[in-house]
């Protein structure tokens, strides 16, 4: 028994070993390469350090405007998805009605299906229904189709834990409606648009799929990526996916505090 | 109805049930259902010159899809796409389980936090970016094969781009940790005791698995399942970067399609496409018993 116990320590500790280095060395590997004075992108041989490849990358203006592109596009799916996350999850938390399964269905859907079906029939409809062509705007709409599913289910979520007596006492102390949304139920669901919000932009700013289809010939940073690495693949690229990298652990870290102070003050 | 106004009335007055309205409506019908209406209707009309758009010749046919069946390359390239995705979802499924176990029932304190952060962080870098990390680790001059060559392996460099394989390697690199989480949600909630009542009585590790674990974790591998299939069969920054001339995908075939202005094809296959991710979504829910509503857990 004793035994079997270590055997099994020792295949569980060396299996998360090699899951993690399997996850890990790609990006180390990557990272390193943005640092190779070499000017095609390989970790061997060292030709030495060098940072001339974050400067070729500042220098590039097409970066620029796909990070600006990428900055609006994410601005406005926030400013679309998250209220309509918060009015579905209203509507499907609050209410009992008869199509609420198949409307529940419908709205995950498209969560569901391929990034690049959305942006096909985004690109098809808005050009066949009000001749406005692929852009910016296609690919907002594009994107909020099925970012607007994930606002949804993280705020109902927590929409189904809110304490519905809070409401009713409000009601029977003569507040209004109105008072009742911005006094009691937006307090409450507060934590849920915030971090609906992040995702959104985070998805928002990831999106490729449904971007590549749906936005013409405009480009948002991962477009201007993905033609980057499909023509010729330079150094500046590892530049970019360093910094990316370095944003990203940066950014886990903040909202692992942000969550452990929360955790904190309640206990 | 009346009680459902009456209901809506109650909880929200009229200014909630017009935002509601606003919101929910405009997300239905202008983003969900019109414009896959809209991809329906141009799946179903030939592919013609802008001038004949409206003519005699602009009729509903099936010849969109009918190509599918005749064109001997895109079937291949269609079947190709459907084992190649349940290869990387099975692979995912495996390769995660005992991952999202051991964080969910066995790691605890400043491990747990670690290994959630491990698992996080890749999970946010760009997808990308993480399959541009393995055309630097699968390239002819790249980093396995040099290790290869170095450990005389092998003699001469192999070309992993000639194939598929090096796109299905990318693949599972880039979609592996979006079973882990569903799958980790699942299990969490299991209350110890079971397990620790089943081994009580004597269970083997592996039976307690089979026989609790698994059968709880039932709407988590659903959940794992159907993301990592759709994501597979839908990928195409992976053929995009890691594949060749000759391993061409399906997802790249109607991308060539629109490239063209072929919108009738393309949203044709886009359609197929749609359809193979139902039929998918469909079969997990029967093969696990999971209603759509644990979905969303």
């Amino acid at each position: 028994m004793k035994s079997s116990n270590i055997v099994l320590k020792v295949v569980t500790g060396s299996y998360l070993v090699l899951f993690f280095v399997y996850l890990f060395l790609p990006l180390v590997f990557m990272s390193v390469v943005a640092f190779n004075t070499s000017s095609i992108p390989q970790v061997t041989p060292w030709e030495g350090f060098t940072l001339k490849w974050f400067g070729k990358l500042f220098g590039d203006s097409q970066m620029w405007d796909g990070l600006i592109n990428s900055l609006i596009v994410a601005f406005f799916v926030v400013i679309i998805s998250v209220p309509i996350g918060l009015g579905a999850s209203l509507l499907l938390t609050r209410l009992q009605f008869k199509a609420r399964n198949g409307l529940y269905a419908i709205l995950v859907s498209p969560i569901l299906m391929p990034g690049i079906i959305l942006g096909i029939s985004t690109f098809l409809f808005w050009d066949k229904a009000f001749h406005i062509s692929g852009g910016l705007w296609t690919a907002i709409m594009g994107q909020s189709t099925f970012i607007s599913g994930y606002c949804m289910l993280l705020i109902m979520a927590r929409a189904q834990r809110f304490d519905k007596t809070q409401e009713d006492a409000a009601f029977d102390l003569g507040a209004t409606h109105r008072q009742v949304f911005w006094k009691i139920t937006l307090p409450f669901l507060r934590p849920a648009l915030i971090s609906a919000a992040a995702l959104a932009f985070m998805q928002s700013f990831e999106n490729y799929n449904t971007t590549l289809f749906a936005i013409g010939f405009e480009q948002t940073l991962p477009i201007y990526i993905g033609s980057k690495l499909r023509a010729f693949i330079s150094p500046a690229m590892n530049a970019l996916a360093c910094i990316f990298i370095a944003l990203t652990i940066a950014g886990v870290f903040v909202y692992e505090v942000m969550r452990r102070s929360e955790s904190f003050k309640k206990s | 109805m009346r009680k459902f106004r009456q209901d809506a009335m109650r909880s929200f007055g009229s200014f909630g049930i017009t935002f509601i309205w606003v919101t929910v409506g405009s997300w239905l019908i202008f983003m969900i259902l019109l414009p896959q209406l809209i991809m329906l209707d141009f799946s179903f009309r030939p592919f013609l010159p802008l001038r004949k758009i409206g003519g005699p010749e602009d009729i509903y046919t099936l010849k969109n899809y009918i190509v599918l069946f005749t064109n001997e390359f895109h079937r291949a390239i269609f079947i190709k796409t459907i084992w190649t995705s349940v290869l990387v979802t099975t692979v995912a499924l495996f390769v995660c389980y005992p991952i999202a176990f051991y964080l969910a029932k066995v790691a605890r304190g400043a491990r747990f936090a670690w290994i959630l952060m491990g698992l996080i962080i890749p999970y946010w870098i760009n997808e990308l970016l993480r399959i541009f990390a393995w055309q630097l680790i699968l390239a002819d001059a790249g980093v396995l094969n040099k290790l290869l060559l170095a450990i005389d392996i092998i003699s001469n460099p192999i070309n992993f781009r000639a194939g598929n394989s090096a796109v299905i390697m990318g693949m599972v690199y880039a979609y592996i940790l979006f079973m882990v989480f569903p799958l980790y949600n699942a299990i969490e909630s299991l209350d110890r005791n079971q397990i620790d009542a089943a081994r009580d009585l004597g269970s083997s590790w592996l039976r307690i698995h089979r026989r609790i674990v698994i059968p709880y974790a039932k709407p988590g591998i659903a959940v794992g399942c159907i993301m990592t299939f759709m994501l597979a069969a839908g990928s195409i920054a992976a053929p995009q970067l890691l594949g060749s001339p000759s391993s061409f995908w399906f997802s790249q075939v109607i991308y060539t399609n629109f490239e063209c202005a072929n919108w009738n094809q393309g949203a044709a296959y886009a359609m197929v496409l749609a359809g193979l991710c139902l039929i998918f979504i469909f079969a997990m829910l029967k093969i696990f018993k999971v209603d759509l509503k644990e979905l969303a857990k």
